[in-house]
């Protein structure tokens, strides 16, 4: 049924009302403040406000050294805080030339795809409770816990690791960890089943979200958007697969590309499935790394002193919501001069003030779920 | 002279009492309803999400038990805090009609339950009009949802009453519709005259497959007259807060619940009468022990029968509610103008024909 | 494409707005010449940079000049580039490349808002991750912090910690 409300701003003229969808709102993911300029239902103009979580991060970063900034890392993006460690400790070593035992490959990988699949689970679970479908979010919550569990095993923490230092890890793994790895994705492999029944093909859901707020390609590019949003688009683009890194290359793993099943390309459906297909090839690297990894010591190209040669580095690393970059620019001390964190949710929100005009308020609230951010590392 | 006076005394005395006691039951059954519905609700919704609910406030002593009776005091707990809570009335809102507001709403469901059976005695007013005045009295409580939008003085509240407004207004067409076909094979508007013809024939929903199509139609527009999920655009969480309801908190907030409530059984309760036989016992219907004591018809037996088949149907709503995401407005209007209106008229038609022949 | 054959291409089509540091494959161009040389990268079909990366400020804090590193990528040549730009601190102004690459809009803010740097045609430049009334541009590295904003002492109290 076509109930499409896209319509010609320049022949209504009616009173415009401004609403604030301000800083503390139950469906921003965050403080997040939106300035909505409505004429009734339909938005003309939409203006995200930030800044409302900045912890001067890159202030502080050019006055610790390079192994002391590990932990704030953590705090940028919360919710996938192995990526971020590993987007970091990434950047490092391509600095200083750092060649790791392969065993600490496949920890971060192993960890860095359990932290991908928690990731999703948050954004498809809220995604789907903005949407008003409530008991998706408390199994998907309920199954994140047990990845917790797993790396509360691992490392003591449940959301902020500390984990992945640089030239290594700073836990080996422990006994019992590859055999509750594998008794969880069991586990779990059959709820991804169960999920796409209750919600991913509900007509419902895919009234709401399909057709919605589509996102062209180039559109997108141009705007910087990375990660699952431009996949969503169409767009066969994933860091790990283009600018491969760590032990990916020897990994078999297919990149999901959004292709307008329910819809058109590029809409909110499109970008919530590929996220499940993610959840699902994840489960796939795990299981490959679990049987692949090899023995050694984690700790042998941990440098004593991190202190790098003079000289910068651009370094890409692909978290769970796009293209994290860290740019850092040092002078031979063991401080950074400059340290600039690219976040891939900044620019995957700059793209909603494009999309965004001529849907209804419904839909506003499906769009801003379905890019997935986190003011963490929006506002560092 | 005093002839005079005494009599209309009397008069007003033996009906000022029975319309008190009348009084007094309806608020007795919504109280109560209201009570069991919002603990039966959090426990099926608990259950449903793989939780387990309220398991903590214990009643008179009894605590614990098994994991669905553990926190059965625990609406008795909510009930005495909200009305312990503070009354806020933000400066900007229009006092007047903030305070009006709940009390329009509770009164349309207040009045609505003159007309509702709970069994063929059990019943406040025998109305010879007693569908048409439920529909009709129902709808009174459209003007307390606009006026609390209004007087909260708050943007998204406005949006959440005048989109509450537009939906319940629309469903009223379809849930009528439904009931009018029931009317047309029945023969009469009188309730009990309806469950007489179902007790002489059969069912109503085993009528004709006409009759199956009414009974969705008039349950899905009764889930969204009273704004349940998957309709319940008007307070939808996630966009805005709590819609209408926003700035109510207190003990006017409860009297919203209470209606919520109350509207829920009152469409269940009229389900279960016009479609399923009501007061009937299903053994009857079945032929399952003719004529002998274990039908379970009568009086009590009758009152049982209605409220077990409103609790199930109520189940029904809540079931629907954990389960789907929520519809836009705009989906929303267009199920109910170019779906749900035209199938029912056809409906209609469908079944003047079948009577004739 | 390596450093070097992009070189050649920017040779060809912008010779003489650039200079190229071939060990750290960087090419600096001045604040005049910048937005001839940023359509010339999106827009030439050997060089195809499509995608804007990161666009951040510097402070080297031994020089008076403040700078924006850009780090452009080709999605479809797969080739990488780091442009420089300096601009002294008295009076820092650079073009805007904001209509050319959208990426660009919030990143140019968040540079103007942290070093102050002026971005010359840029369609909405005010403070984005900061108060709108904050004084100063903190990441520089001559920064002195306010000691109140709107009556809140800004410094960390600590009488009560010795």
């Amino acid at each position: 049924m076509n109930t499409k409300t896209h319509i010609d701003q320049s022949l209504i003229k009616t009173d415009e009302m401004v609403l604030n969808m301000g800083p503390q709102h139950p469906s921003t993911h965050g403080v997040l403040r939106l300035k909505i300029h409505t004429d009734g239902e339909i938005v003309r103009k939409i203006e995200p406000i930030i800044g409302y979580l900045h912890r001067c991060f890159e202030k502080h970063c050019e006055n610790l050294g390079y192994e002391q900034i590990v932990p704030f890392t953590d705090r940028c993006d919360y919710i996938a805080s192995m990526h971020m460690n590993h987007g970091y400790a990434l950047a490092l070593e391509r600095l200083m030339g750092i060649e790791l035992p392969p065993r600490v490959e496949y920890i971060r990988v192993i960890v860095g795809e359990l932290q991908r699949i928690a990731s999703h689970l948050v954004a498809l679970g809220t995604f789907g409770l903005d949407i008003g479908a409530i008991t998706p979010f408390t199994w998907m919550i309920r199954d994140r816990e047990r990845v917790l569990d797993l790396f509360e095993y691992l490392c003591g923490a449940r959301l902020l690791y500390n984990y992945i230092w640089v030239g290594g890890v700073s836990h080996d793994l422990p006994e019992k960890f590859i055999r509750r790895t594998k008794e969880f994705l069991d586990y779990f492999t059959p709820q991804i089943d169960e999920f796409d029944q209750l919600l991913t093909f509900n007509k419902i859901f895919i009234e709401r979200t399909a057709d919605v707020g589509i996102l062209p390609p180039d559109v997108a590019v141009n705007y910087g958007v990375t990660g699952p949003s431009l996949r969503g688009s169409g767009v066969n683009w994933d860091l790990r697969k283009n600018d491969s890194y760590s032990v990916y290359p020897d990994l078999e793993f297919d990149i999901p590309v959004g292709t307008g099943q329910m819809g058109s390309v590029g809409d909110c459906w499109d970008r919530y499935y590929v996220r499940m297909l993610e959840i699902r090839e994840s489960i796939r690297i795990i299981n490959q790394a679990l049987k692949a990894i090899p023995a050694g010591d984690v700790h042998a190209a941990i440098p004593k002193k991190v202190r790098p040669p003079k000289g910068s580095v651009y370094s890409r690393f692909e978290t769970a919501r796009g293209e994290l970059g860290y740019y850092i620019i040092s002078d031979g001390k063991n401080i950074p001069v400059r340290l600039k964190m690219r976040s891939p949710a900044f620019c995957n929100l700059s793209v909603i003030s494009e999309i965004a005009e001529g849907w209804m308020i419904s839909d506003i609230i499906a769009i801003l779920g379905s890019l997935d951010i986190v003011l963490g590392e929006i506002d560092r | 002279m005093s002839e005079i006076w005494t009599s209309t005394m009397e008069i007003f005395t033996s009906y000022g009492s029975m319309i008190s006691l009348a009084g007094v039951a309806i608020f007795g059954v919504m109280a109560v309803n209201a009570l069991v519905a919002v603990y039966f609700e959090r426990k099926v919704s608990a259950f449903m999400q793989d939780r387990l609910g309220p398991m903590e406030v214990g009643i008179f002593g009894f605590t614990g038990g098994k994991n669905f009776w553990g926190g059965i005091g625990q609406t008795i707990a909510d009930a005495l805090k909200l009305l312990t809570k503070e009354d806020i009335l933000p400066d900007s809102a229009d006092k007047k009609l903030m305070i009006l507001a709940p009390f329009i709403i509770f009164i349309g469901a207040f009045v609505t339950f003159i007309g509702v059976p709970f069994s063929s005695v059990l019943l406040v007013s025998h109305f010879n009009i007693g569908i048409f005045y439920i529909i009709a009295m129902s709808s009174v409580g459209v003007v307390g949802i606009i006026l609390a939008g209004w007087a909260s003085n708050n943007k998204w509240s406005l949006y959440g009453s005048l989109r509450s407004a537009a939906q319940i207004i629309s469903y009223e067409i379809p849930a009528g519709l439904s009931l009018i076909l029931v009317v047309v094979v029945a023969g009469s508007l009188n309730i009990h005259q309806i469950v007489e013809w179902q007790a002489d024939h059969r069912w109503f929903i085993f009528h004709s497959p006409m009759t199956v199509l009414a009974f969705f139609i008039y349950f899905i527009s009764g889930v969204a007259e009273t704004n349940r999920t998957p309709f319940d655009i008007p307070e939808a969480e996630s966009e805005l807060v709590a819609g209408w309801m926003t700035e109510y908190s207190g003990f006017r907030w409860a009297l919203f619940f209470l209606s919520e409530y109350a509207n829920m059984l009152i469409i269940s309760i009229l389900a279960s009468v016009v479609f399923l036989g009501g007061w009937l016992s299903p053994m009857e219907l079945f032929s399952v022990f003719p004529d002998s004591w274990l039908i379970l018809d009568g009086v009590w037996w009758g009152a049982f029968w209605i409220l077990i088949k409103a609790i199930i149907l109520i189940f029904i709503m809540m079931w629907f509610r954990w389960t789907f995401p929520r519809l836009r407005v705009d989906q929303l209007m267009h199920l109910c103008w170019k779906i749900l209106i035209p199938f029912a008229l056809v409906n209609l038609v469908l079944v003047c024909i079948w009577e004739l022949v | 494409m390596e450093f070097s054959q992009i070189k050649k291409v920017l040779d060809i089509r912008c010779s003489g707005l650039f200079e190229a540091e071939i060990d750290r494959h960087t090419i600096r161009v001045l604040p005049e010449n910048w937005l001839t040389v940023a359509k010339v990268l999106k827009a030439d079909a050997d060089l195809t940079f499509d995608s804007l990366m990161c666009l951040s400020g510097f402070d080297l804090g031994d020089s008076d000049m403040l700078g924006i590193a850009c780090h452009f990528y080709s999605m479809d040549k797969g080739h990488m580039l780091e442009v420089i730009i300096e601009t002294p601190k008295k009076n820092p102004t650079i073009p805007s490349i904001a209509n050319i690459w959208r990426t660009a809009d919030w990143h140019e803010r968040e540079v103007y808002d942290l070093y102050g740097i002026i971005f010359e045609g840029h369609p909405d430049l005010k403070r984005i991750l900061l108060p709108d009334d904050w004084e100063g541009h903190p990441l520089r590295k001559d920064y002195v912090q306010a000691e109140t904003y709107h009556g809140i002492t800004i410094k960390k109290d600590k009488t009560y910690w010795e």
